[in-house]
C-alpha cells in the first residue's frame, strides 16, 4: 500500500495535440492518501475514466508522472503496479467456477494452493460469495459478477489501490444501495485505498471521504462532500452537486460588491476589480421569501416531498428556491432574501477571492 | 389459457409446403422408392426389401470409401480449425489492415468449386505446375496423378487453402466481439497470453467455432466437385470419397437400387454425426 501521487499529468489521445480541446486530461497534480476512499465525479466524457486508466497503467500518459509512494511507476504495466480494477460491465471468466475466478490472480502470480484456498475463502466470506464458490461464474446475476470482479481485486494482499469504473451501472436499483454499503464496509475492514469513478453524485457523496470533481478534462475541486456542497469553488461544482443545483445569476460588480438589478447584494466574499464575467452563486436551500428585498416572479411550484421547489424569475434569470413543506408560497410577484454567508461571487466561473486553489 | 383454434392458418403454410415438397420431399421419396426396389429398365420395378441396404453395409467398397471419407474430414478439421484460430488471433483488430486482411481471407471463398479443383490440378502438375515443378526441382518425387500419398497431400492442401478462411472469418468475428474490459481485467490479474487465450478468447469463440466445425464437417463430408476435378477419385480408388463413389455407382454403373440405399445411409450418417457434434459442443451451456 502506498500513497499515490500524480505530478503534472496530462493526456491526449491525439499524437499532436495543438489546442486545449485536444487534451482529454489537462495538467493536474493530485495526491491520494493511503487508505482513503475517493470518488472521481464528473459528467460523461470529462476524463475520469482516462485518469483511472492512467493510474492503473492501462494507459500511458502523454506527460507527467504517476508515483506510488516514492516509486515512479509511469512506465510500468498494470500487473506490476499492484492495482485492482472493477469495470463498468462485470468481467468474469465464464468457464471457471466462482472459486477459480477468485483464485485466478493469485495462481497467475504463482501463489501456492494452500494460501490460495485461505485467501479465497476469506474474500468469499467478505463479499458474500461463499455459497456460490462451486458454481460456474457465468450463471451469476450482474451484482454477483461485480462481486467476483471486486473479489479478484481484494484477494491479492499486495494491492496498492482498488479502482472502480462506474461499477454499479448494470446493477438493479434496489441492489445498488446494498452493494455500495458492502463497498463501504470492505473499505473500513481492509483500509485499502479506493478510487471510485462515477457520474452519479449520490454514489460519490455517499461512498467517498473526499470527492474529486472533474469537468472537461480538468479537476475543478477536491473536497469532502460537505465542502463541495457548502463552498463550491466553481459554478460547475455548485450546479453539478446538489439537487436542484446552485443558482448562478449574472451580476455586476461595483467596488468589489455584487449588484443585481441595481440593488447591492450581501455576499460572503469580495470580487477583484478587473472582472470580465461575474455571477452570484447561491443554493436554493439558502433563499427564502421575505417582505422586502429582491423582486421575483414565481412561475412554478413542484412538490418534492418535504420541500417545495419553487421556480421563479429574478431580473430575467431563472432561479430555484427550496421552501419547507407547509410554508406559504406567494404567487406572482414576491420578494426574496439571500443568506449572506452562503451567497458568493464567482468570477469567470471560479469562486472570487480564491487564489491558487484547484 | 384458451387457445383459439383457427385452421385457416394452414393456408399460409401451404406455399412453403409445396416448395419444400418439390425440392426436397419428392426427390427424397424417389430415392427411398429406388432403395427398396430392383429394376431391369423400362420403368419396371420389383420389390427388393432391404437387400440393397444389407449389400451396401456389407460391401468392402463402401467401408473403404467411408474410411477415406472419415480420414479426409477429420484431417481437414484437425488442420483448418486450429490454423483458422491462429490466423484470426494474428489478424489486426484496428486500422486499415483490417479490411485488407478480411478481403484477402474472403478471396478463396469466392472462387467456384470446380475452378478451385482445376487450379490445383494445374498447380500440382509435375511438369508445368508451379507446385509440382517446384517440389520436383528441389528433390521430392511428387506426382499426384500416380502416387496416392501425393494425391492425398494435394487434396488436403486444396481444402485447407479453400476453406480455412471460413474458420478464420468466424473466429475473427468471435474475437472482435470481446469487450476491451476483458483484456484489461486479465492484464490487471496478471494473466499470461496463454491464460488470456484459454479463459477469455477461447470461451468467447466457442459459439462461432461450434458453427465453424459443424459447417466444415457437413461440407467436407459432402464434398464432391473439388476432388472430382482434381483427382477424379484416383489414382485407382485411393481418393474416392463417399460422394465420388456414389456418383460412380449411380451414374457410372446405373445401379439405382444400391446407389439409393447408399444415399440414404450417407444422409443418415451426416445427420447423426452433426447431431452428436452439436450436442457435445453445446452440452456445457445448458448446465
Amino acid at each position: 500500500m502506498a500513497r499515490i501521487s500524480l505530478s503534472s499529468l496530462k493526456h491526449s489521445y491525439l499524437p499532436n495535440p495543438s489546442n486545449d480541446a485536444d487534451w482529454a486530461l489537462k495538467e493536474l497534480n493530485l495526491n491520494w492518501d493511503d487508505g482513503g476512499a475517493y470518488a472521481l465525479l464528473g459528467p460523461s466524457g470529462c476524463g475520469k475514466t482516462t485518469l483511472l486508466n492512467i493510474i492503473s497503467g492501462l494507459l500511458n500518459p502523454s506527460h507527467g508522472k504517476v508515483l506510488f509512494g516514492d516509486d515512479d511507476v509511469t512506465g510500468l504495466p498494470p500487473e506490476q503496479r499492484h492495482i485492482a480494477q472493477v469495470f463498468q460491465f462485470p468481467v468474469v471468466y465464464d468457464t471457471m467456477t466462482v472459486y477459480d475466478n477468485l483464485a485466478f490472480p493469485l495462481r497467475n502470480r504463482g501463489v501456492d494452493e494452500k494460501t490460495v484456498g485461505e485467501r479465497v475463502s476469506e474474500i468469499a466470506a467478505m463479499t458474500d460469495l461463499t455459497e456460490m464458490l462451486g458454481k460456474r461464474a457465468s450463471g451469476l446475476t450482474a451484482d454477483g459478477k461485480q462481486k467476483i470482479s471486486l473479489g479478484r481485486g481484494l484477494v491479492r494482499t499486495d494491492v496498492n489501490a482498488i479502482l472502480f469504473d462506474e461499477p454499479l451501472t448494470v446493477i438493479d436499483p434496489h441492489l445498488k444501495f446494498q452493494l455500495r454499503s458492502k463497498l463501504k464496509e470492505i473499505h473500513q475492514r481492509t483500509a485499502n485505498t479506493m478510487i471510485y469513478v462515477t457520474h452519479d453524485q449520490t454514489e460519490a457523496l455517499t461512498f467517498a471521504d473526499r470527492v474529486v470533481v472533474m469537468n472537461v478534462g480538468e479537476v475543478v475541486q477536491i473536497g469532502t462532500p460537505e465542502e463541495l456542497f457548502e463552498t463550491p469553488h466553481h459554478t460547475f461544482v455548485g450546479h453539478f452537486i446538489g439537487s436542484p443545483g446552485m443558482n448562478v445569476i449574472p451580476c455586476k460588480i461595483d467596488n468589489g460588491k455584487a449588484v443585481l438589478s441595481g440593488v447591492s447584494v450581501k455576499t460572503s466574499n469580495k470580487a477583484a476589480t478587473d472582472v470580465k464575467q461575474a455571477e452570484i452563486g447561491v443554493r436554493p436551500e439558502f433563499i427564502s421569501f421575505a417582505k422586502k428585498g429582491l423582486e421575483v416572479q414565481v412561475t412554478k411550484v413542484s412538490d418534492a416531498g418535504r420541500f417545495n421547489i419553487v421556480d421563479a424569475i429574478l431580473a430575467g434569470n431563472p432561479i430555484k428556491l427550496l421552501v419547507p413543506e407547509g410554508s406559504p408560497i406567494p404567487s406572482e410577484t414576491a420578494h426574496i432574501e439571500l443568506k449572506a454567508d452562503r451567497t458568493r461571487i464567482y468570477c469567470d466561473g471560479r469562486l472570487a477571492g480564491l487564489e491558487g486553489a484547484a | 389459457m384458451n387457445k383459439t383454434v383457427n385452421q385457416k392458418a394452414w393456408f399460409f403454410v401451404l406455399p412453403v409446403l409445396i416448395l419444400v415438397a418439390f425440392n426436397a420431399i419428392v426427390p427424397l421419396m424417389t430415392v427411398v422408392n429406388y432403395s427398396v426396389q430392383e429394376t431391369f429398365g423400362d420403368n419396371v420395378f420389383f420389390w427388393a426389401g432391404i437387400t440393397w441396404f444389407e449389400d451396401v453395409l456389407r460391401s468392402s467398397r463402401f467401408h473403404d470409401a467411408m474410411g477415406r471419407q472419415l480420414f479426409f474430414t477429420f484431417t481437414i478439421l484437425a488442420i483448418e480449425v486450429p490454423l483458422g484460430v491462429i490466423i484470426a488471433l494474428a489478424m489486426p483488430r484496428k486500422g486499415i489492415w483490417v479490411s485488407v486482411c478480411l478481403v484477402l481471407m474472403a478471396m478463396p471463398l469466392l472462387i467456384p468449386w470446380n475452378v478451385v479443383g482445376a487450379m490445383w490440378n494445374i498447380f500440382g502438375l509435375p511438369e508445368i505446375g508451379l507446385l509440382g515443378k517446384t517440389l520436383n526441382t528441389i528433390g521430392f518425387d511428387y506426382n499426384y496423378t500416380r502416387q496416392p500419398g501425393d494425391a492425398w497431400f494435394t487434396l488436403i492442401m486444396m481444402d485447407v487453402w479453400h476453406w480455412t478462411s471460413l474458420v478464420v472469418l468466424l473466429a475473427y468475428a468471435g474475437l472482435v466481439s470481446i469487450p476491451d474490459a476483458y483484456y484489461q481485467a486479465a492484464k490487471i490479474d496478471g494473466a499470461s497470453s496463454w491464460a488470456i487465450f484459454r479463459y477469455i478468447q477461447l470461451p468467447k469463440m466457442k459459439r462461432v467455432l461450434t458453427i465453424a466445425i459443424l459447417l466444415r464437417f457437413m461440407d467436407s463430408f459432402n464434398i464432391y466437385t473439388e476432388p472430382s476435378v482434381l483427382t477424379g477419385g484416383g489414382p485407382g480408388n485411393s481418393t474416392t470419397l463417399l460422394s465420388i463413389d456414389l456418383v460412380k455407382i449411380a451414374l457410372g454403373q446405373f445401379d439405382l437400387g444400391p446407389a439409393a440405399a447408399m444415399s440414404l445411409i450417407y444422409f443418415l450418417v451426416i445427420l447423426l454425426m452433426s447431431w452428436i457434434f452439436y450436442t457435445v459442443m453445446t452440452r456445457n451451456e445448458e448446465q
